[in-house]
């Protein structure tokens, strides 16, 4: 018990941050019309491809000469840039056929 | 100051993130939604490398760079090239792409970051996460490319499931409680468990709920990006990961609405399945069928149509035909519109992504809701490759599957036209007394030399 206190205090800034970002996420999807629930996934896909940013960071951290970890860093960085690139031209795709005419 | 100034990037991209999913909830603004979102995470990205605190060899800023350009060029040319049909398959590969980053990078951290439980914890999560998304948008991706295009069960597969999930889960929890499991071995044992429970998991799921399954692994790829987050601290990859996390948790809720289904019966339940027979087919009775050259008369002389799309007419690639005859028929004065229920297609929505793209104008595709009323009113239903989303054995059998899900009511409709290679069932594997209807003709074929059959009718009306 006497733990799980300590551990709310000390990370009471991350707990807020995490239940305000669940409300906003489920808030945000709140009312959309069915015609965008694909291209929104597709949208959403993009976003969680921000990933990516722990795969550089890791990257950055790595030793020049550690080839193994330099191996599956180069392909982390990849795969994400795939999710990243992939994702947000195949949603930009989608979208562009919604213009009225 | 380059610390502060790459937080400053993180802020951006999280704001950008928020806006941007907002924005895409609205069919004016979604397009720019999308494009800022994509600026965030330019930003998120070049901050990272470029605002980096300390020193750096070159070879590994060249490495970053070559794999970036890489994956951008393979990226734009997947997402460019691939035919709209294609797009939810190629979604569950982006989002697998996702998952093994997430993965990838909990492999390289663990021997660095194990020895604390408030790096391990993350660094375990991830991984499990990650890899699970990884081999079930995998196993996604292969169901809806038809390489796997059975529902494969093994014997008791809930049960099997349910095991290997809890050894996984539990497999983690003693890797944190107790030091001694807390080696490489036992790390590669969880890898390993984690990407058998992702294929052992979508594995049995039939074609018809793939759309649930994505959106839910889409869901989890958030999740591992936000442990991520929270391994380095970085409030990017949180506020994406949650957001994407919780709002992929609505979307699939949603999706499961639509088709009256339980998130708990996709997982676990056996729709498509061959045990789901119901239904009341013994009543059956006789079909009637029509001509094309009759059918083009009959639309050409009518004052309103309404065009029923569904999976079949994509999978024929006549949604092209479609937008031709609705044309056709305009010019002589034939009020037309296309009726889209909510799980028309693949994926919600993906119908009126594929009708736009044959430039079916945005104002014609009516929602269920807003069309259902103007059946009554409707001298021609044409029902072109859709079977389930038109039975209505929704309304009236309670033994039946799918009953409660919402349908399109056609059968107010003067005359009813149902296109169809075959009398098989639909997806849900079900009769459809809609077809025995007297106002009902079949109309038996391929959708698309069908459909062009009948405007060539037409123009030589």
């Amino acid at each position: 018990m006497e733990t799980i206190f300590t551990f709310i205090q000390q990370n009471i800034d991350m707990i807020y941050f995490i239940v305000l970002s669940i409300f906003v996420g489920v808030e945000v999807i709140g009312h959309v019309p069915t015609v965008l629930h694909t291209p929104l996934m597709s949208g959403a896909n993009a976003i969680h491809g921000v990933v990516i940013v722990g795969a550089i960071h890791v990257m950055l951290n790595l030793k020049a000469d550690d080839y193994i970890m330099l191996t599956l860093g180069f392909l982390a960085v990849l795969l994400g840039t795939l999710n990243v690139v992939g994702g947000f031209v195949v949603t930009d795709r989608m979208l562009e056929m919604f213009k009225k005419k | 100051m380059n610390v502060s100034l790459l937080e400053i990037c993180y802020l951006i991209a999280s704001l950008t993130f928020v806006i941007g999913l907002k924005m895409m909830g609205n069919p004016k603004t979604a397009r720019k939604g999308n494009l800022i979102g994509a600026g965030g995470m330019t930003a998120a990205i070049l901050g990272t490398i470029f605002l980096h605190d300390g020193q750096v060899p070159m070879v590994i800023y060249a490495l970053i760079g070559l794999s970036i350009l890489i994956g951008t060029i393979a990226g734009w040319v997947a997402a460019r090239k691939v035919a709209m049909t294609k797009m939810p398959e190629l979604v569950s590969l982006f989002n697998g792409m996702g998952g093994a980053c997430a993965a990838l990078i909990s492999l390289i951290e663990y021997p660095h970051l194990s020895q604390q439980t408030s790096t391990l914890v993350p660094v375990l999560a991830g991984l499990i996460i990650g890899s699970v998304s990884f081999s079930g948008s995998m196993i996604a991706f292969l169901k809806l490319n038809g390489t796997l295009n059975k529902a494969v069960r093994i014997p008791s597969y809930n049960i099997v499931n349910t095991v290997i999930m809890i050894i996984t889960l539990g497999l983690g929890v003693m890797m944190v409680i107790n030091p001694a499991l807390n080696t490489l071995t036992y790390m590669y044992s969880l890898l390993a468990l984690s990407l058998l429970y992702g294929i052992l998991f979508v594995v049995p799921i039939g074609g018809a709920d793939m759309p649930v399954v994505i959106s839910l692994l889409n869901s989890f790829t958030g999740l591992a990006a936000a442990f991520g987050g929270f391994l380095y601290g970085n409030k990017a990859m949180l506020t994406g990961g949650i957001l994407v996390g919780s709002a992929g948790t609505l979307l699939t809720v949603i999706m499961c609405k639509a088709m009256n289904r339980s998130l708990s019966s996709v997982i676990f339940g056996a729709f498509g399945g061959s045990s789901a027979v119901g239904g009341t087919s013994s009543e059956g009775g006789t079909v009637k069928d029509i001509q094309v050259a009759d059918l083009a008369v009959l639309m050409n002389y009518s004052k309103k149509v309404i065009i029923v799309p569904g999976y079949g007419l994509a999978v024929a690639q006549a949604q092209h035909i479609i937008h031709e005859i609705e044309l056709i028929l305009e010019s002589r004065g034939v009020e037309v519109k296309y009726a889209i229920h909510p799980v028309a297609g693949r994926m919600p929505g993906h119908m009126n992504v594929l009708l736009a793209e044959s430039s079916v104008d945005y104002g014609k595709l009516s929602e269920m809701e807003e069309i259902n009323p103007e059946f009554s009113s409707t001298d021609v239903v044409l029902v072109v490759g859709a079977n389930d989303v038109v039975n209505p054995a929704a309304k009236t059998d309670p033994s039946s599957p799918i009953y409660g899900m919402p349908i399109l009511e056609v059968e107010n409709a003067t005359h009813i036209i149902v296109n169809k290679r075959s009398m098989n069932a639909g997806y849900a594997g079900i009769d459809n007394q809609l077809f025995y209807n007297s106002k009902t003709s079949m109309l038996f074929g391929d959708a698309k030399s069908v459909l062009t059959s009948l405007a060539n009718e037409l123009k030589a009306l």
